[in-house]
């Protein structure tokens, strides 16, 4: 096996310092009644071509882009990764290093991820930003903590129009704690309904998720003003940051925490993960930040470096009074969005996210003058939900023939908007792919 | 003087990201304006966040110079104790990598994603097969966040019999994460000391074990990488009282063919897929924590699972008693499709001969190093065993200094200061893949460094000096921070 480099020569000489006669002797240690005595049930193993037989088998199982025009976006966005990104992201040294424990020799993940938080913060008009997180909704769920602990207080309220699969990750999360989930509805016009807020006691942070589920752009300033009305934290929940290169960012709404998935980000889609949850915050709550932090500080030269900080708040120290039981965040994955992010830079980005929003607004058009119905009529990134005819399910199959996937159905989430579907596009969806969609769904 | 790894480089210096740049540089290629431009409401939109502009060059270089600064496993040995740096093979790189994965959305419906499915379903299959356990979860996103999973699961699994027990049995030489996740779900710790062999006592555990106990979370090997001899018989106390046995399998390495945890009373275990499963650990992430089961605890298992019916797969939610999703989509793939290439790369020999190569390994370290560093526990070890400084105290040298001076001589330190029940502890896995020649080496290296002590300490103290910096002053990043530039 190639992976395993000792000769049996080699292998009896180190048996023989360490005093036993093979290596099953190792395990003296082990009692009887502890050993497995037969083989593992497992495949043979596979030649590296045989391998890659089998995986080419697997992949071609998969229904992906450019063979598939995909219109569905749902908290994971089809966009284009310059081969410079996924390149550098290959580079050995980043990839098989460990979380960077020993900083003299890890300096380049250091800054990287220092970089990383930089330009996270900015994106999101924030003061400062975690290492990452798991995921988007990860990162919500550990954000509604950092309310809970910062205001002492017992509930969230939260945005019906976050991604449901969020909110089902924060009641997975809240569940054993006794804190409650209240969820707020929603406006004729697709944005969440803040009325409720008033009739919620004991109220730690709210949550609203902008563009929400629906595509709809959230008025946050709004938000923001309500939850301060109650001392409670303002909780901006995304899952598409490419949209805050166009749209305001939530720390100039008055945002407490920002948190959401960047996977856009240069991220491959990868059927879900590994993702890059994205974790922001004021300068004030850092201390009840949960997770790595990166910081700069001089070496005994006084030469710039860079060094994981702030470790009090880690569960390696405080054990089971830590922040969080995080040990680990995403770091390749931000590593991912730093890169892209200095790659697409502050002008590029603008410009993509403009023509994320114009690519969908043109659909949108088509749709309309098609006779469809766009149910919800506040402005929309690159996501919006259109109302298809009773029976367009077998539209939806047939179109999966012709490699076309129109959508996510609604229904499942929001069993009141049957014949719904939520639409994406991003700057990889070309005019003809959007003309011929319209023509196939109005066939 | 015989020659070692460490030596004198050239390595550039490199700006932050936005000390470079100047504005209207772009290094993307941005896609063609084929439709009109489309205004959006007043207020609603931004100037456009303070991102510098760069060149694609300026990128390539700034991202290829920091690369070099930092050290991987494939740059040398990185014998970091519980976190097994195995080598990751190149080739389970490729397949992560390959379109019909890499470029799937996770919400396709089941017909148009059967390859990745079937490669979940299988993935689970072999976990189950490796830790004789019922049923897997493949939704944890690392160690940490499996170990969650596994407290959320026994939470759910007391609760579904009208119970809800408040405390948890925590050993002094489990996982530093252990105690975090268990307050997660509302437990409190009750810690307990290993013995004098560095092992739970059967009787310290039949002390603590009562009625209000959730369960144990073991580390097994433990973290002094020693096998949990009794551990059959403390399943069998904590089981007694209706408790439930958590394995934090970090250490999965040791044992793979040899012992199956499901046979000797474990209930719930998580694996490090970045860990004993060969993916890299990427500076920090992203792994993955899959959990298996046994057939008790299965209804409360993360959805989705993914199930196979007449060769056909699917993600199945229809699980009532789940304790929910652990993140939003089905975990990460990624990382599962790295692992699963692993294991059908190993194939079940393979897997065992590395677990018994690991083992080998340590123990020659552990033998040839023993005259020269301090043992904490003279006995056979796992795939790791840890020493301490004290020989080295009447030098005035600390554990710190021997790890950084390492470094110097071109090795990654081994774990330092953990477990805690060690004091000045060092603790060294070496890992089935490093040579026999680069063992020796490091072997070589640290009685070198030892010698040094003795002679020569300011050279430890002043370590490292070949590095891209000097010792960092934490101590101001703690108390004045600086996150963000």
């Amino acid at each position: 096996m190639r992976y395993l480099p000792h000769t049996s020569e080699e292998i009896a000489s180190m048996l023989e310092a360490v005093g036993v006669d093979d290596l099953d002797s190792l395990f003296s240690t082990v009692p009887e009644e502890c050993r497995f005595s037969a083989d593992l049930d497992l495949p043979e193993s596979l030649t590296e071509w045989d391998l890659n037989a089998h995986m080419q088998a697997l992949a071609n199982k998969m229904a992906v882009s450019p063979e598939y025009k995909v219109f569905m976006g749902a908290g994971s966005y089809e966009h284009f990764v310059p081969a410079s990104v996924s390149y550098l992201l290959g580079r050995s040294e980043f990839v098989t290093s460990y979380t960077p424990y020993q900083p003299e020799m890890s300096q380049g993940t250091l800054q990287a991820i220092y970089e990383y938080q930089t330009l996270t913060a900015r994106l999101l008009g924030m003061e400062i930003a975690t290492a990452s997180h798991y995921d988007g909704a990860t990162a919500l769920a550990e954000s509604l903590l950092i309310a809970i602990r910062v205001t002492k207080r017992k509930r969230v309220a939260v945005s019906s129009l976050i991604h449901p699969l969020y909110r089902r990750v924060v009641h997975t999360y809240f569940e054993p704690t006794g804190y409650e989930v209240v969820e707020l509805g929603y406006l004729e016009n697709g944005v969440t309904d803040l009325t409720d807020l008033d009739n919620v006691e004991d109220l730690a942070g709210v949550a609203v998720q902008s563009p929400n589920f629906f595509g709809c752009i959230e008025n946050f300033q709004a938000v923001g003003e309500k939850a301060h009305d109650r001392q409670a934290l303002f909780v901006a929940s995304f899952t598409e940051a490419l949209s805050y290169g166009l749209l305001k960012s939530p720390g100039s709404q008055g945002a407490d925490i920002a948190c959401g998935e960047g996977q856009s980000m240069g991220i491959p889609q990868t059927f879900g993960g590994p993702a890059l949850g994205m974790l922001a915050s004021r300068k004030k709550y850092m201390r009840s930040l949960p997770g790595r932090l990166v910081g700069q500080t001089k070496d005994l030269d006084g030469k710039r470096g860079f060094v994981l900080t702030l470790a009090t708040r880690e569960q390696h120290i405080r054990r089971e009074k830590a922040t969080s039981n995080i040990c680990t965040n995403n770091s390749l994955c931000a590593l991912a969005a730093a890169m892209y992010m200095a790659s697409v830079g502050g002008t590029g980005i603008r410009e993509l996210a403009r023509l994320n929003h114009d690519k969908a607004e043109y659909l949108k058009k088509e749709l309309k003058s098609a006779g469809l119905a766009i149910t919800f009529d506040s402005p929309t990134f690159n996501e919006f939900v259109v109302e298809f005819p009773t029976g367009f399910q077998t539209t939806h199959e047939r179109l999966l023939e012709k490699k076309i996937v129109a959508g996510l159905p609604l229904a499942p989430y929001y069993p009141e908007l049957a014949n719904h579907y939520l639409l994406c596009v991003t700057e990889t969806r070309s005019k003809e792919d959007m003309d011929a969609f319209v023509r196939e769904v109005t066939s | 003087m015989k020659e070692f790894l460490g030596t004198n480089g050239l390595i550039l210096n490199e700006p932050l990201l936005w000390e470079k740049g100047k504005k209207g540089r772009s290094g993307f290629s941005l896609p063609r304006r084929d439709v009109e431009s489309s205004p959006l409401g007043q207020g609603l939109t931004c100037e456009g966040p303070d991102l510098p502009d760069l060149s694609e060059i300026d990128v390539v270089r700034h991202y290829t110079r920091l690369s070099q600064w930092n050290f991987g496993v494939d740059t040398g040995m990185y014998p970091l104790g519980s976190c097994t740096m195995k080598y990751s093979p190149k080739t389970n790189e490729k397949q992560a990598n390959l379109p019909g994965f890499a470029g799937a959305h996770p919400l396709l419906p089941a017909a148009l994603s059967q390859g990745v499915l079937r490669m979940m379903f299988e993935l689970q299959q072999y976990l189950a097969e490796i830790t004789g356990m019922d049923a897997t979860t493949l939704q944890p996103a690392a160690g940490a966040h499996g170990e969650l999973a596994g407290m959320l699961l026994m939470y759910a699994f007391h609760k579904s019999r009208g119970e809800r027990r408040s405390k948890i049995i925590v050993p002094d030489t489990a996982h530093g994460t252990n105690p975090a996740s268990a307050a997660l779900c509302g437990y409190s710790p009750v810690p307990v000391k290993s013995n004098d062999q560095g092992i739970l006592s059967v009787e310290t555990i039949a002390e603590v074990m009562d009625e209000n106990t959730a369960g144990i979370m073991v580390t097994n090997p433990n973290t002094l990488g020693l096998y949990e001899e009794n551990i059959h018989k403390i399943a069998e106390i904590v089981h007694a009282k209706g408790g439930i046995v958590y394995c934090d399998g970090a250490n999965m390495n040791a044992v793979m063919g040899v012992t199956r945890m499901g046979e000797i009373g474990v209930d719930i275990i998580h694996l490090n897929l970045h860990k004993t499963f060969s993916t890299p650990h990427g500076g920090g992430g992203p792994g993955s924590g899959p959990v298996c089961v046994k057939k008790e605890l299965e209804p409360f298992l993360p959805v989705p699972c993914v199930m196979e019916e007449n060769g056909i797969y699917g993600l199945s939610e229809d699980f009532p008693e789940s304790v929910g999703r652990m993140q939003a989509f089905h975990g990460n793939v990624g990382v599962m499709i790295k692992a699963y290439s692993y294991i059908r790369s190993m194939g079940p020999k393979n897997l065992k001969k590395a677990s018994q190569l690991a083992v080998l390994n340590a123990n020659y370290i552990k033998e040839r190093l023993k005259g020269t560093l301090h043992l904490a526990y003279d006995r056979p070890c796992m795939h790791e065993c840890v020493f301490s400084d004290e020989n080295q105290t009447a030098h005035k040298i600390a554990t710190i200094d021997m790890a950084k001076r390492l470094m110097d001589y071109g090795f990654h330190p081994p774990t330092v200061y953990f477990p805690l029940v060690v004091h000045g502890s060092i603790m060294i896995e070496p890992t089935e893949t490093e040579s026999k020649e680069d063992i020796d080496q490091f072997i070589e290296a640290f009685k070198a460094i030892a010698n040094e002590a003795g002679r020569d300490p300011d050279l430890l103290r002043d370590a490292p000096q070949r590095c891209k910096v000097r010792r960092l002053d934490e101590t101001t990043a703690a108390r004045k921070p600086c996150l963000a530039g």
